[in-house]
């Protein structure tokens, strides 16, 4: 039970009288990557953004590392900061430098000495190879830059889970194997991660399950082989269809 | 050799083009200068309308003939570029220069040839020109109202110490830059607080706020060898605790007894005006109603019903009511709802009310940043685990603010030119003090004088703010 990091169970959400999520029942072990696809307006970006609740669920539960989220949780803080999350359009802070973006969160949420902050920041934009541009602002950037940085940005904050709200759909095609390929590093590193993506060969690469969803319902969840190769249902085999 | 058309010059002749042209433009120029400065009229034998017109014609075709693209002459070019790319910016060009050429000869004979300075009465104002004596004579009134001339040196040393401590900013070290933004906000409004109204104000009052300087100076110095864990409550306990010392057990007693406590004479706010009372309230207003805008901007958009619309009333009521009225109620009818005991100063009262006013403007100013900013910026720092505060402190607010850098330097300008209004509750600030003085029996007939005196005063004034908040603009432009 313990490795259990996310637990959704019966899980409906509506935007007023329209229900984007329905009935959504999902496990997330820990160290396990899930990528999560399908086509447009299916609700995947805000089944990630209820997990560290910038959406708020009407009914069911998500317990997120042993906290569950409701609109009393008082410290939605401390659980959001522990859940980093990178989005579709970087969503940098353009009035501070690459290095300000990274120390931010840790000098001011965790409290965290301004050197060490910096040293950490240096470390995550390295590992992802803009340590260079460390002094710049995200507006000198090319996307694939900015995106890595807000990468390294949620890593700063050294959180148990990472969620990648279509990290790549804003990208050049050159730019986007530079972020895959960080991804992919990350990932090796045994991070847990939650990806919504169209990048199909990422799934094959990382992911231990791919999970397809449709008009607000998980249609097919299936370890990654097992997805490509033999899916099931025909809305499954339609999409793939068309995606590959 | 090309043939010269002059319908349409080109570079093939050049030369030709350029002499004709400009000996046709600098005609025109000198035709209209000796006209108007010295009265001579080189072409007074053509009839009356042509001769009217005749530099403007000549100027025009002069234009005409050297707008040759391209030239290669840098100076041309830039000509052509600037003032002379079509037949009609050739026009607005020439009637420019004209009206402004027309215009320097009785300006300059108004301002300064035909201006009379010396003296110190009416009597010597005999020329056609300015009469600046009475603003020499009445300087001093200008500047400082009915405050009385032996006390003047208090404005003067405030003002002083307030600019002086004003550009502490500059010369911080690093160290300390980061609590400049402490000091600015929090500790230099409390300070010239007290500097105005206690030390322009003196009287009784003033010991208070010298044992009040005196606290502040010992804690402050003895702050630096507290350990940080333990700043906090110093600095809420010490300075009330030396303030209460020094009023009641160290000197009050010894003062009374020796008869210095009336040693700064109390001078009432309503005999403060001039200039430095325009500062005084527009130095405060922009400090208090800066924030009270920022609360008020941030609450319209809160979530708790309470706050919200709390918010929309005070922004929607105070800026459908008209300043004058809610400056007279200020005066008038406010105190009628006070207890019969409790006094606030006529100046307070003013500087709440035009405070509260302008406040819901920088309010609406400030929303239309916030409104400008994507959502994703809020995704982000909530996403990052920063709760309300610190997301709008340290990534909302630095950009939005940013955004409307102009729009609340327009705000504040247009606060600093209703200063003026406050002549309705009586308070004479340099406006009020020149429309006394034009009505003086001694000096009547110069009020022309002292509105442009005062416009220069507001102009100057104005146009450093908004040179001010157009370098902060520059200063604080991190995209691209």
């Amino acid at each position: 039970m313990s490795d259990k990091i996310i637990q959704i169970t019966e899980m409906n959400k509506w935007f007023g009288d329209f229900q984007v999520l329905k009935n959504i029942n999902l496990e997330v072990e820990k160290n396990k990557k899930i990528v999560v696809c399908g086509p447009s307006g299916s609700g995947k970006s805000t089944l990630i953004r209820c997990i560290n609740r910038l959406e708020e669920h009407q009914e069911g539960s998500i317990i997120v590392d042993g906290n569950e989220l409701t609109a009393d949780t008082k410290d939605i803080e401390k659980i959001r900061a522990e859940v980093g999350m990178v989005f579709q359009q970087f969503n940098l802070f353009p009035h501070l430098s690459i290095l300000d973006n990274c120390t931010l969160a840790p000098i001011w949420v965790k409290k965290m000495p301004k050197k060490d902050a910096e040293d950490l920041a240096i470390q995550h934009l390295e590992k992802v190879q803009i340590a260079d541009q460390a002094n710049k602002y995200p507006g000198q950037l090319s996307g694939g830059q900015q995106q890595r940085c807000a990468i390294a940005r949620a890593l700063c904050m050294e959180p148990k889970i990472m969620l990648f709200d279509e990290p790549t759909s804003a990208l050049d095609p050159e730019m986007i194997k530079e972020v895959l390929d960080a991804m992919v590093n990350l990932a090796k590193a045994g991070m847990t991660m939650i990806v919504v993506t169209h990048e199909m060969g990422f799934a094959k690469e990382v992911a231990d399950e791919v999970i397809f969803m449709d008009e607000g319902m998980i249609v097919e969840k299936a370890d990654t082989k097992e997805f490509f190769a033999n899916p099931k249902s025909d809305r499954t085999k339609l999409f793939l269809s068309q995606i590959l | 050799m090309n043939k010269l058309n002059f319908l349409q010059p080109d570079k093939n002749n050049l030369n030709n083009y350029l002499y004709t042209g400009t000996i046709l433009v600098a005609l025109s120029i000198f035709i209209v200068f000796l006209n108007s400065f010295f009265n001579k009229d080189l072409i007074s034998f053509l009839p009356g309308t042509l001769s009217f017109f005749l530099p403007l014609i000549l100027g025009f075709i002069g234009l005409h003939l050297i707008r040759i693209e391209y030239s290669g002459l840098k100076f041309l070019d830039s000509i052509n570029k600037h003032i002379n790319t079509n037949n009609f910016n050739a026009f607005l060009s020439l009637l420019i220069v004209f009206v402004v050429i027309k215009s320097l000869p009785p300006l300059l004979s108004w301002f300064i040839l035909d201006a009379n300075i010396a003296g110190d009465s009416k009597d010597v104002c005999t020329g056609t020109g300015a009469c600046w004596t009475y603003i020499k004579i009445w300087f001093n009134r200008f500047m400082y109202g009915m405050y009385p001339n032996a006390e003047q040196w208090r404005i003067n040393l405030s003002f002083i110490a307030l600019a002086f401590l004003g550009t502490i900013g500059f010369f911080a070290t690093e160290k300390f830059k980061k609590y400049l933004t402490l000091y600015y906000v929090v500790i230099y409004p409390v300070i010239a607080f007290f500097f105005i109204f206690f030390f322009i104000s003196g009287g009784p009052i003033f010991f208070d706020f010298s044992y009040g300087i005196i606290a502040a100076v010992i804690s402050i110095i003895i702050g630096f060898f507290i350990p940080s864990k333990f700043k906090m409550y110093y600095f809420i306990i010490v300075p009330i605790t030396l303030y209460i010392l020094l009023k009641y057990v160290f000197f009050y007693e010894e003062l009374i007894e020796l008869g210095k406590l009336e040693a700064l004479e109390w001078v009432e706010t309503g005999a403060w005006g001039g200039l430095s009372l325009t500062f005084i309230v527009s130095f405060f207003c922009l400090i208090f109603c800066f924030p009270i805008g920022l609360f008020l901007s941030l609450g319209r958009r809160s979530d708790f019903p309470i706050i919200k619309y709390f918010s929309i009333g005070m922004i929607e009521f105070w800026r459908g009511v008209p300043l004058i009225t809610v400056l007279f109620m200020s005066s008038v009818m406010f105190p009628m709802f006070l207890p019969e005991d409790m006094f606030i100063d006529k100046l307070v009262r003013v500087i709440i009310a035009i405070s509260l006013f302008e406040a819901a403007y920088v309010a609406e100013v400030i929303r239309g940043g916030l409104q400008a900013l994507p959502r994703g910026q809020y995704d982000a720092a909530k996403s990052l685990g920063m709760g309300y505060w610190k997301m709008h402190i340290l990534v909302i607010l630095p950009q939005a603010l940013k955004l409307v850098i102009p729009g609340i330097a327009n705000t504040f300008l247009a606060l600093v030119k209703d200063t003026p209004l406050i002549f309705v509750v009586g308070l004479l600030e340099i406006v009020g003090m020149l429309n006394l003085a034009k009505t003086n029996p001694e000096w009547l007939g110069f009020a022309m004088e002292g509105y442009v005196f005062a416009s220069v005063l507001f102009f100057i004034i104005c146009y450093a703010m908004s040179k001010y908040s157009y370098n902060l603009e520059q200063k604080y432009k991190t995209e691209r």
